[in-house]
């Protein structure tokens, strides 16, 4: 099979509906990242003076701060050209304790090691899990407000929420993480309500207990549960080892699987060949952990590589990973440079230049 | 008539001051981190975080007072990544955990350092008429932790591990306990004939101290055959994490016996929930229920793993649960 046969571009409605009205493309390979973003150093600078008790620096004054980050970050993904935009989680601080500060049978005891002097906040689950005030409505109204285009909506998932967690209340961390899928599945249907089209639930726990994944799937069937079709739900995966997770995770049901491959050279490729790939596929093509801007170049090689796994209709370009621990011209770089080869990819394949073989390699002769 | 001494396997969340002081002083990264030839005043807020901790300890009514390990960066590879003869590598995750560690590369011969012995000498001051608890990575853990690029054979890179913790606790200061922590027994499980080596170089390492020396493994149970060897080694107490596994740590003593003396770990040093002195009391009997030994001479009540998974509040609390706990279990034994 190859990419390059002469008939017209397949449709894919649900990835197609972030399609811009004036993409200058036959071929669209949608561009975005995962979530997070450098936070620019006068916010970092502006937490210190609200939490500074002898400042005057208020609540409001925060919240403004917070606002015009995020506008700031927005815009910068659109200059960037991606196509669809995040705001850098300018809001959150932390990817399990800014949900657990929303959740009801959450507490905090104090910041725990995980490793060197890099401490979290990790929660205790104390009573039953319950949703009380929104999560990402406002934060999703406000950035949709600030831009044009579609904006995505990364969430952590519960299986990563009821993992990073002490669990004092629930019989084990399963029932803990099902409890929480009902939650989130709440705040899609608010998110959903109010707009958003673009879900992107992440897993980062799952890659260091692979085996788990069939709590994940059943999370998920929870999580998707009367959200309407249209919405584009993705799962973000961190590096790990997939051959534990895939096949299986083809039956998980969502959209779209966002994966980190960059960071190993695609060394991991092979694993999602066979069988074939169902689902559509957010490939990594720059990495987040190095703090060097990849060339166009070697980004369009990084995008082929996803073409050997799923046809152009099927691929959204996207980081490895959240690229908030990046210098910021760096996060910056890397996104513009994505855009760009993405552009230059699409191009190629409209012009029937792109030949490459997908799927598993033919088994040898004998 | 059994006697119920309250403990902990060491390394200790640090005080939350510490915590923000000492980040401040070393930084964040990889190479902020211990090397062993730290400065005054990083040193300065370390013992000021020692007394804190032993005092902690003294205060709650602990049987044992342990240093604490706050310098341990490194967890228990701690003994190897300030020693000369090691190259810290990348960041490593430690066990099945939310943590990490400097990979530790031997890279030349291991001579002791001192500086376990050290950190003891100062706890020993601060601890007074207590009784001292050390504390060491067991020799199977420490080289199932590290890269070995020098001794080029499996069984020769034990061989020094052991030397090397034997030079470390020879210089030990006069301590009443020894805690080996050897989570890689259960965690990568040796294999037919490792397990004897391990068992010989656990039997090392004890013999270098004038101390009950209590072999502690966790995150479950051993396998019947590390079991057997284990209890071959001249210690005296081996340790059950009966909060990870109580079905195969029960069969391991109903099966093989067990040390004269035990160590229990029965609150949980992962969870911030903290066990009532009366359950830990019960776990106790719950036990005895179980196998066929009338009584062991001591039984260690302690959390199953370190407890610097914890927020500081909370293992403030585990500390007096303990201690609550094996005052409970001595007046019922009485």
């Amino acid at each position: 099979m190859s990419a390059n046969e002469d008939t017209p571009v397949t449709v894919n409605e649900n990835k197609d509906q972030f399609r811009p009205e004036d993409h200058e493309h036959d071929h669209f390979l949608l561009t975005t990242v995962v979530g997070s973003y450098p936070k620019p150093k006068w916010l970092n600078r502006s937490k210190e003076l609200y939490q500074d008790p002898d400042h005057e620096f208020d609540e409001d004054d925060w919240q403004e701060a917070k606002d015009d980050a995020s506008r700031l970050i927005t815009a910068e993904h659109e200059r960037a050209g991606l196509d669809a935009v995040v705001d850098g989680e300018m809001r959150r601080n932390e990817m399990v304790e800014f949900f657990a500060h929303r959740i009801e049978g959450y507490e905090f005891n104090g910041p725990v090691k995980v490793w060197g002097h890099n401490y979290f906040d990790k929660p205790s689950v104390v009573s039953e899990v319950e949703y009380d005030e929104s999560w990402l409505v406002d934060e999703y109204e406000f950035t949709a407000a600030a831009s044009d285009r579609p904006v995505k909506v990364p969430i952590t998932g519960p299986y990563t929420l009821a993992n990073w967690s002490f669990n004092e209340a629930y019989d084990d961390d399963e029932e803990l993480a099902y409890d929480l899928a009902d939650l989130v599945n709440e705040e899609i249907e608010k998110l959903v309500e109010a707009g958003a089209r673009y879900i992107q639930i992440d897993e980062p726990a799952l890659a260091t207990t692979p085996d788990d994944h069939a709590i994940v799937g059943e999370a998920l069937e929870r999580i998707v549960a009367d959200i309407p079709e249209e919405v584009r739900i993705g799962l973000h995966v961190c590096y790990g080892d997939y051959s534990r997770i895939y096949p299986e995770i083809l039956e998980f049901p969502v959209d779209e699987f966002d994966l980190e491959l960059a960071n190993g050279d695609y060394e991991q490729l092979d694993v999602f060949k066979d069988p074939e790939f169902s689902k559509d596929l957010a490939l990594g093509v720059t990495d987040a952990h190095v703090a060097e801007v990849e060339s166009v170049e070697q980004i369009e090689e990084n995008i082929k590589k996803g073409l050997e796994v799923v046809p152009p209709e099927q691929l959204v370009v996207s980081p490895d990973c959240g690229v908030k621990l990046l210098p910021r011209e760096v996060a910056y770089g890397k996104m513009a440079n994505m855009v760009e080869a993405a552009r230059n990819v699409e191009a190629d394949l409209d012009a029937g230049n792109i030949d490459i073989e997908r799927g598993a390699p033919a088994p040898a002769d004998d | 008539m059994t006697e119920y001494v309250s403990t902990t396997p060491g390394l200790f969340p640090l005080p939350d001051w510490a915590k923000d002081d000492l980040s401040d002083l070393k930084g964040h990264q990889k190479h902020d981190l211990i090397s062993g030839d730290e400065s005054g005043e990083i040193t300065a807020a370390y013992e000021d975080a020692r007394e804190d901790v032993i005092a902690a300890q003294q205060d709650a009514g602990l049987d044992r007072i342990a240093e604490g390990q706050l310098r341990w960066d490194d967890m228990l590879a701690h003994p190897l990544a300030v020693n000369d003869a090691v190259e810290t590598h990348g960041i490593v995750r430690y066990y099945d955990n939310n943590n990490f560690y400097r990979e530790p590369v031997v890279t030349g011969d291991l001579d002791a350092t001192g500086d376990v012995a050290a950190e003891l000498e100062t706890a020993a001051e601060l601890a007074g008429d207590d009784a001292l608890q050390a504390v060491l990575p067991g020799p199977y853990s420490l080289a199932d932790l590290a890269t070995d690029e020098h001794y080029g054979d499996e069984a020769e890179f034990l061989g020094a591990i052991a030397d090397f913790l034997e030079g470390e606790a020879t210089a030990f200061p006069e301590v009443e306990t020894l805690f080996l922590l050897e989570p890689s027994l259960v965690e990568n499980a040796p294999e037919d004939g490792v397990d004897e080596r391990a068992s010989e170089a656990i039997d090392q390492v004890a013999s270098a101290v004038d101390a009950d020396v209590v072999v502690q493994p966790y995150w479950g149970a051993l396998e019947e055959k590390v079991y057997a060897h284990l209890l071959d080694a001249d210690i005296d107490a081996v340790g059950f994490d009966f909060v990870a596994n109580q079905e195969d740590n029960l069969y391991n003593i109903q099966e093989y016996g067990a040390t004269d003396d035990v160590s229990f770990g029965l609150a949980d040093g992962q969870n911030t929930l903290v066990e009532d002195p009366e359950a830990i009391r019960d776990r106790v009997d719950w036990v005895y229920d179980q196998i066929p030994v009338s009584e062991f001479e001591t039984v260690y009540l302690t959390t199953n793993t370190e407890t610097f998974y914890l927020p500081y509040a909370k293992f403030e609390e585990k500390l007096a649960a303990l201690a609550a706990a094996a005052e409970l279990a001595e007046v019922k034994a009485t």
